[in-house]
C-alpha cells in the first residue's frame, strides 16, 4: 500500500469510522476553524505588544533598582553556566540526537525571542551571552567531566545548594552589596524567589510530616495528622490573610518577617502538608518486608529510613510530588490578592495604567504561556526522571 | 549485659513523644502567649460582640437580602450563602463537564481525543486566578451592550448581565426572566473549566482502570459504544473515581474563595471587608477556616455516603 493510501486510510478510520464520527468532525473543525481565524485575526489586526516590550522590566524583576540588576543578569549567568554543566556531566561526550535538538532549540530561543520581544540592543546581548554559556557549560563538561576524580564528582551537586544561597545573597545584598529590601523585590523575580523557596524547604517538611502521619508513636501520628488536615481544609487565600493579618499578633513585636518572607513561609507550610499526602502514599505503596528485611538486617530506624524505605517510597511518590510543585508555583499568583507584586501582581498595576487601558488580554496572554511553559517542563522533566529512575532500578535488580 | 537506657525499646517511643508533645505544648504555649498579651495591649482582645454591629457597606449581590443597616453576622452570612451558590452550581457544571471531556478521551473519533487531552493540559498548567481574571476582564466585560449584545436562543449576553429564558429589549436595556451577574457569571465559567479538567483527569484515570477484557466483552455481546461505556464500563469506574472526585469537589469549594479576583461577594471577600473596616483580625480568621472547614466536612459526608452506594455490593 503506497503512503497516500495509507494516510487517508488512517484518516478515515481516525475521523470518519461512522456517520456520527463524521458528524462530530466536521462540527469540530468548523468550530475550530472559527475560533482559529478569530484568534488570528485578533493576533494580526487588534493586539498591540507595546504593552510588554514597554513593561518587560517591570515584569520580569519589579522595582528593583535598576543600577543593581547587573546582579540579577551575574545570577542568570551562572545559574545558566550550571545548568549547562550539570546537563554535559549527565549526557557525558556525546551529543545524541535529542541533546542536538534541545540546544538547537535554545539556540535559537536564545537568539529570536528577545529580538522578536523588541527588547533593547543591551539586554539582547546579554541574553545571547547567557545562551552562549549555556552551550559552552554542555560543551566543556561532557568533554572534560568525565576525567574528574570520582571523588570531586561526588561532592558536583553541592554546588546548587550553594548556588542557590549565593544566589539570595546577590539578590538581596549585604557583605559589601548594596541591600535590596524584599519590598522592592517584583515580577517574575519575585514569583521564583517564592516558589522556588517553598518548593526547596517544603519537601523535607512534608517528608517529616508523611513520617510522622505514619509512625507507630500515637502523638506523632496525631500531630501529623492534625496539621495536615487542618491546613488542606482551609483554602490557601485565608491562610496567605492570617500571615498578612495575625503573624504579627503570634510572635514578640520585631520578630515577625516582613510581608514577603511571611507569605513565603505560609506558601511552605501549606504545600508540606499536601507533599506530606502525596509522600505518604508513596510510603504505603512500600511492602512491610522491606522494613522488616532491614530491621533483621540489623539497620536501626534511622538507617532503614535513610537507606531502604525513603529512597523507593519517594521514588512512588515523585509524580505527585512534582504535581504538588506545579501546584505551588501556580499558586504563587495569589499573592498578588494580599497586595504583593509577584507577577501577576505587576501585571495587574500595568494594566490598570491608564496609558495601556484595555490591553488586558495581551498581558494576561503572555503569563498564561509563561505560566504554561514553565509548568509543561515540569511536568515533562518529571516524567523523564520517572522513567530514568525505573530503568535503574530495574537494572539494578538480579 | 544490660541494654543502655537510649537503646530501650520500651522507652525510647516514650521518650520521643514526650519530647514532640513538650516541643509542641512549648510552641503553642508561646505563640498562644503573645497572641494575648499583643492583642490586649492593641485592645482587641477575643470578643464577638461586634457581630451585632451594623456592617455599614453594601453588598451587591445577595439570595438573602442585604442592607448596610444590617449586623455583621448578616453580611457574613450573607457571603456565605453566595458562596455556597457558586459552589453547588459548579459541582454540578464541573462534573458534567469533566465526565464529557473525560470520555471523549476514549471516543472513535481522533479529534475528540485529542481535543479532550489538549483541553486538560492547557487548563492544568495555568493558574485559576489568571484563568478567573481572563474570563471576566477579557471576556465578560468586553461584552456588547444594548442591541449589538450576543442573542443566542433562550441567553442574551449583554454587558449588563447574562438574561436567562424569554428575552427582550425595552429602551436600549435587556430585560429576561432570569439576569446572572458578569462577576457570577466569570466565577462560575472560571471555576467549571478548571475543575472540569482536573475532573476529566479523574473519570480517565477510572475508565483506564476498568480492564480491557470488560470493553472486550461488552462489545462481542453486541452493546454499542455508548451502552458499553453507560452500562458496562462506566459502573466499574465509579469505583474508582467517587474516591477521587471527593477531593476534586472539595478544592473547588476552597477555589471559590477566589471570587473577590472577579468581583463577586463570597464569604472571603465579605470577611475581608469586615476586617478592614473592624480590625477584628483573629474573630474574622477563625470564621473563616471554619466555616471552610465545616464545608469541606459536608462534601466528604455526602462523598462517603455516595462511595458507599457504587461499591460492589457483596453479602
Amino acid at each position: 500500500m503506497n503512503r497516500p493510501q495509507a494516510l487517508t486510510n488512517r484518516l478515515r478510520r481516525e475521523l470518519f469510522a461512522t456517520p456520527l464520527d463524521g458528524l462530530i468532525t466536521v462540527a469540530l473543525l468548523l468550530g475550530l476553524g472559527a475560533g482559529l481565524k478569530a484568534l488570528l485575526h485578533w493576533t494580526l489586526t487588534q493586539a498591540d505588544w507595546a504593552v510588554i516590550q514597554a513593561n518587560s522590566t517591570l515584569l520580569a524583576v519589579g522595582r528593583y533598582p535598576l543600577e543593581q540588576q547587573w546582579r540579577l543578569w551575574l545570577l542568570t549567568a551562572l545559574l545558566s553556566g550550571a545548568t549547562g554543566s550539570s546537563w554535559g556531566l549527565l549526557r557525558g561526550r556525546g551529543w545524541p540526537h535529542s541533546d542536538r535538538l534541545a540546544a538547537a532549540v535554545l539556540v535559537v530561543f536564545g537568539l529570536v525571542l528577545p529580538a522578536t520581544l523588541g527588547l533593547t540592543a543591551t539586554v539582547q546581548q546579554h541574553w545571547w551571552w547567557i545562551t552562549a554559556l549555556l552551550i559552552a557549560g554542555r560543551w566543556a563538561a561532557g568533554r572534560w567531566g568525565g576525567e574528574l576524580p570520582s571523588r570531586w564528582r561526588r561532592l558536583l551537586p553541592l554546588a546548587w545548594p550553594m548556588l542557590y544561597l549565593l544566589g539570595l545573597g546577590l539578590i538581596g545584598g549585604g557583605l559589601g552589596l548594596m541591600s535590596v529590601r524584599p519590598s522592592q523585590w517584583g515580577g517574575l523575580l519575585l514569583t521564583l524567589i517564592e516558589a522556588s523557596f517553598a518548593i526547596l524547604v517544603c519537601f523535607p517538611l512534608g517528608i517529616a510530616l508523611a513520617l510522622g502521619r505514619r509512625s507507630e508513636l500515637p502523638l506523632l501520628r496525631w500531630c501529623s495528622t492534625l496539621y495536615i488536615e487542618f491546613i488542606r481544609g482551609a483554602p490557601l487565600i485565608t491562610l496567605l490573610f492570617l500571615g498578612q493579618n495575625i503573624l504579627g499578633f503570634l510572635l514578640p513585636g520585631g520578630l515577625a518577617p516582613d510581608r514577603v518572607w511571611r507569605a513565603a513561609w505560609i506558601l511552605t507550610f501549606f504545600a508540606a502538608a499536601y507533599v506530606a499526602e502525596a509522600v505518604r502514599a508513596g510510603l504505603a505503596a512500600l511492602p512491610r518486608g522491606q522494613w522488616e528485611a532491614a530491621r533483621s538486617l540489623g539497620l536501626n530506624t534511622v538507617q532503614t529510613l535513610l537507606h531502604v524505605v525513603l529512597p523507593q517510597a519517594l521514588r512512588v511518590a515523585l509524580p505527585a510530588t512534582v504535581g504538588q510543585f506545579i501546584t505551588l508555583l501556580q499558586d504563587t499568583t495569589l499573592l498578588s490578592l494580599i497586595g504583593l507584586l509577584d507577577l501577576l501582581g505587576v501585571a495587574r498595576a500595568v494594566m490598570a495604567n491608564p496609558e495601556f487601558l484595555g490591553r488586558n488580554a495581551e498581558v494576561y496572554l503572555v503569563l498564561a504561556i509563561l505560566f504554561w511553559c514553565c509548568c509543561a517542563a515540569l511536568g515533562l522533566g518529571s516524567r523523564s526522571l520517572e522513567r530514568r529512575l525505573n530503568r535503574q532500578s530495574l537494572r539494578s535488580q538480579p | 549485659m544490660q541494654t543502655p537506657w537510649w537503646r530501650n525499646r520500651r522507652l525510647l517511643p516514650l521518650l520521643v513523644q514526650a519530647a514532640v508533645g513538650l516541643m509542641v505544648l512549648v510552641t503553642i504555649a508561646f505563640l498562644l502567649g503573645n497572641l494575648v498579651r499583643n492583642l490586649s495591649a492593641a485592645g482587641l482582645l477575643l470578643s464577638w460582640r461586634w457581630l451585632n454591629l451594623p456592617a455599614g457597606f453594601d453588598i451587591s449581590e445577595t439570595l438573602l437580602p442585604f442592607n448596610a443597616e444590617l449586623p455583621y453576622w448578616r453580611a457574613l452570612l450573607a457571603g456565605l450563602v453566595n458562596t455556597v451558590r457558586v459552589v453547588l452550581i459548579g459541582l454540578v457544571g464541573a462534573t458534567l463537564l469533566g465526565t464529557l471531556a473525560g470520555t471523549a478521551a476514549f471516543s472513535s473519533n481522533g479529534l475528540l481525543r485529542r481535543l479532550s487531552r489538549t483541553y486538560v493540559e492547557l487548563v492544568r498548567n495555568v493558574p485559576l486566578l489568571l484563568q478567573l481574571l481572563f474570563w471576566y476582564f477579557v471576556v465578560f466585560l468586553s461584552l456588547p451592550n444594548g442591541p449589538a449584545a450576543i442573542q443566542l436562543p433562550w441567553v442574551v449576553l449583554a454587558k449588563s448581565g447574562l438574561y436567562l429564558g424569554s428575552t427582550q429589549l425595552i429602551d436600549g436595556v435587556w430585560q429576561g426572566s432570569l439576569r446572572i451577574t458578569l462577576e457570577f457569571a466569570a466565577l462560575l465559567t472560571g471555576l467549571i473549566i478548571h475543575s472540569g479538567a482536573f475532573i476529566a483527569e479523574v473519570v480517565r484515570g477510572g475508565v483506564t482502570a476498568v480492564p480491557a477484557g470488560q470493553w472486550e466483552a461488552a462489545r462481542s455481546l453486541g452493546l454499542s459504544a455508548g451502552q458499553t461505556l453507560s452500562r458496562v464500563v462506566l459502573p466499574q469506574a465509579l469505583r474508582v473515581i467517587v474516591p477521587a472526585l471527593n477531593s476534586q469537589y472539595i478544592s473547588l469549594a476552597k477555589n471559590s474563595s477566589l471570587a473577590v479576583a472577579c468581583g463577586y461577594s463570597d464569604l472571603y471577600s465579605v470577611a475581608e471587608t469586615t476586617l478592614n473596616q473592624t480590625g477584628r483580625a483573629v474573630e474574622v480568621v477563625l470564621i473563616l477556616l471554619g466555616t471552610y472547614l465545616a464545608m469541606d466536612l459536608v462534601i466528604s459526608l455526602l462523598m462517603n455516603r455516595l462511595n458507599q452506594l457504587v461499591q460492589i455490593q457483596e453479602r
